[in-house]
């Protein structure tokens, strides 16, 4: 589904992403850890087309297309979803009226029948209660006055209603006390298919004990610099980030892939 | 100062014929108006107060005074109709007074309602005070009173409201003032008088629109003044045609506990002038003032707010909020005075501009100057573009560009309509201001 190949990206022209190299398959589910200042989030970011981010090297394949030539939106269109590390609040765009426009404008590239009011409602009122978020926040205004775990809720909540086929999540365990974690975690499994590939972005492990992940790769220094399954986490969790820097010193190591 | 009588749109004003009323006060306040009109012609840009909207263009033309035809030009009612805004009317076209459009027979108690035309044929002996003087407001600037001056010479008709006292009157009262398109650009006036009395309540939507594309220009005066304790809901909806050119005075004043909230939108309209002028005269008076001007294509609208606080524990709050598109200037100036002795005055004023194309241009100019103690004051002003981290927030949803800054923009205007208590109004209103954006 994605095929990231020797990926270079700068941000205001420092380099960050240095060789990265990174194949996801429809049904896994990637955990991408990392020290902070790894270009964990940079990937995240390249990825959904966010602006100030370029490429100078390298590719990323998404079903067979380039997804580094197409606009964010486009992105949308053909599934890819990016949970923010930090949700954006936008005062005086109504929740459900945001939500409905975003799927619309989805279907509509996907040539597919635009939802009414109706439809749509019935749709939220189905994804509400599998996410369990109450239906006070549909009626606010997109992430305003949201506490942190909300506005997390919120982003997991989206991605339910948008069904993406990738869905990158950036950090979306940072800030959560140990009950909201759970609550995303739960959101995130009861998306879990054969269909949809996840990329989960993280700085601690505790984030999968409760969506456990096919895969666990280190990200340090722009580099994938070890892949491995979810044990690898628990190693991290014991030696630390540094343990693993040690045994691959920068420009040692050919970036790992895993198929 | 212009040398005043060579100019065109002088000359033309002048050649008008004064409305005679019959009433010797009267006519003798609006001979001395005109010539003082006449010896001061139009403030030109040394006038501090007209710096950033210049009269050369305007100050070229010429306007046909008063409209014979107008108790009979066809206007349709449906530019009008309001949801939400059901009460009393009363409607002027050009102008002139229309009772077949307006709806004011069946008034609720302690409302009084009627043309100023009306009024004067009546006992106009309480209309005399505020007839007499060219504005309510004391503070007014010299210089800027042109304007103000040939509406209190010129104008013939306009509202006269009284709310008694403690009446509260739940229906909104509609004033509608429609340009029409008639054989010759046209110049027309009009001069309101509204109060409520102690205790008193009321909403009211003043609304401009316009009966055809013509060029026009037009003067309003209204003076508004609330007793100890009367409390004021004021819509203001100005949606003329893109060839109508607006010069508008309110002097606002508040007494004892008096409090109003003031929602504007300007949208339409060529060359737009809207001078708001409020006096807190009474402790614990309050004013709240929201606003929106969009000015698109090469509108040009002008807001100049002025605020004194004059008693103890007055309170004044205001939000406006610019958009300017394509050629279109736009301009803020929010004034708030704090009076020596208006202790425990919390005032607060902010204004923040989009611009959305580089033509666009708006000046915004929030001043403050404090003379009492223990004030409470803050301002602010902004000009910017849409927040780049939102835009992407959309797209990244799936929203294309151009949708996602349709959607901020609307979103960025419609906070200043938020407070606005009649729903099915606020929701009228945020549809037009979305229909104003670019698509």
């Amino acid at each position: 589904m994605l095929k990231i190949e020797n990926l270079h990206a700068r941000v205001e022209g420092k380099e960050i992403l240095k060789g990265l190299s990174l194949t996801v398959n429809a049904g896994e589910v990637h955990a991408i850890m990392g020290p902070n200042g790894a270009g964990k989030s940079t990937l995240g970011h390249v990825l959904s087309g966010r602006d100030g981010y370029e490429v100078t090297a390298g590719t990323v394949t998404y079903n067979g297309i380039d997804l580094l030539a197409l606009a964010p939106e486009e992105r949308a269109a053909t599934g890819v979803f990016l949970a923010f590390q930090y949700p954006v609040e936008i005062p005086g765009v109504n929740n459900t009226y945001f939500l409905r426009a975003a799927l619309n404008a989805q279907r509509k590239v996907r040539g597919e029948k635009e939802l009414d009011s109706m439809q749509f409602l019935k749709l939220v009122r189905e994804k509400l209660k599998v996410m369990q978020i109450s239906d006070e926040l549909l009626h606010r205004a997109v992430n305003e006055g949201f506490s942190g775990g909300e506005k997390k809720r919120n982003e997991i909540f989206q991605m339910a209603v948008l069904e993406p086929q990738l869905a990158i999540l950036d950090e979306t365990d940072s800030g959560l006390d140990i009950d909201a974690l759970k609550q995303v975690a739960q959101g995130v499994n009861t998306l879990r298919s054969p269909e949809r590939a996840f990329l989960m972005i993280t700085h601690y492990q505790r984030l999968l004990d409760y969506v456990v992940p096919d895969f666990v790769h280190v990200l340090a220094d722009g580099r994938i610099v070890e892949s491995g399954d979810k044990s690898l986490a628990l190693k991290l969790e014991e030696h630390g980030y540094a343990g693993i820097a040690a045994s691959h010193p920068a420009g040692s190591h050919q970036a790992g892939a895993v198929a | 100062m212009s040398q005043p009588a060579s100019l065109p749109l002088v000359a033309s004003l002048l050649d008008a014929p004064l409305p005679a009323s019959g009433i010797a006060w009267l006519d003798a306040s609006r001979r001395e108006n005109r010539a003082a009109f006449a010896a001061g012609g139009l403030p030109d840009a040394r006038v501090e107060a007209w710096k950033y909207t210049a009269l050369r263009g305007l100050g070229q033309r010429s306007f046909a005074g008063g409209d014979a035809a107008a108790a009979t030009r066809v206007v349709d009612a449906a530019a009008f109709a309001l949801p939400g805004v059901d009460g009393p009317r009363l409607v002027f076209v050009n102008g002139v007074f229309r009772a077949d459009l307006s709806a004011s027979d069946a008034l609720p108690d302690g409302l009084s309602l009627q043309p100023l035309s009306q009024a004067l044929r009546g006992d106009a002996e309480p209309l005399r005070f505020a007839l007499s003087r060219p504005a309510l407001v004391g503070h007014v600037r010299e210089a800027a009173d042109a304007f103000v001056r040939i509406n209190a010479a010129s104008a013939g008709d306009g509202v006269v409201l009284r709310v008694a006292a403690r009446a509260q009157i739940s229906a909104p009262v509609h004033l509608v003032f429609v340009g029409a398109a008639a054989e010759a650009e046209l110049a027309w006036h009009a001069r309101n008088v509204i109060e409520l009395g102690e205790g008193a309540s009321l909403s009211l939507v003043e609304h401009y629109v316009s009966s055809g594309e013509q060029a026009q220009l037009a003067t309003l005066v209204s003076d508004i003044e609330l007793r100890e304790g009367a409390r004021l809901h004021h819509t203001v909806l100005q949606n003329a045609a893109l060839g109508a050119n607006l010069i508008r005075r309110s002097g606002l004043r508040l007494h004892a506990r008096a409090q109003a909230l003031l929602h504007v939108l300007e949208l339409g309209g060529a060359l737009v002038r809207h001078d708001l002028q409020a006096e807190l005269i009474g402790d614990e008076a309050q004013l709240h003032t929201r606003g929106a001007f969009m000015p698109h294509g090469r509108q040009h609208v002008d807001t100049q707010l002025a605020i004194r606080h004059q008693a103890l524990n007055t309170t004044s709050t205001s939000n406006w909020r610019g958009v300017a598109n394509d050629r279109a200037r736009g301009v803020f100036r929010g004034a708030i005075v704090v009076a020596p002795g208006a202790d425990g005055s919390d005032a607060s004023l902010n204004n923040k501009n989009l611009l959305l194309s580089p033509t666009a241009e708006i000046d915004t100019k929030p001043e403050l100057e404090i003379y009492a103690d223990e004030v409470k004051a803050a301002h602010g002003a902004t000009v910017g573009q849409l927040d780049e981290r939102s835009l992407f927030y959309l797209r990244s949803r799936g929203i294309p560009l151009t949708e996602a800054r349709a959607l901020l923009t609307a979103a960025f205007c419609r906070a200043v309509l938020d407070d606005l208590p009649n729903k099915a109004l606020r929701e009228h209103l945020s549809g037009l201001l979305i229909a104003q954006l670019p698509a």
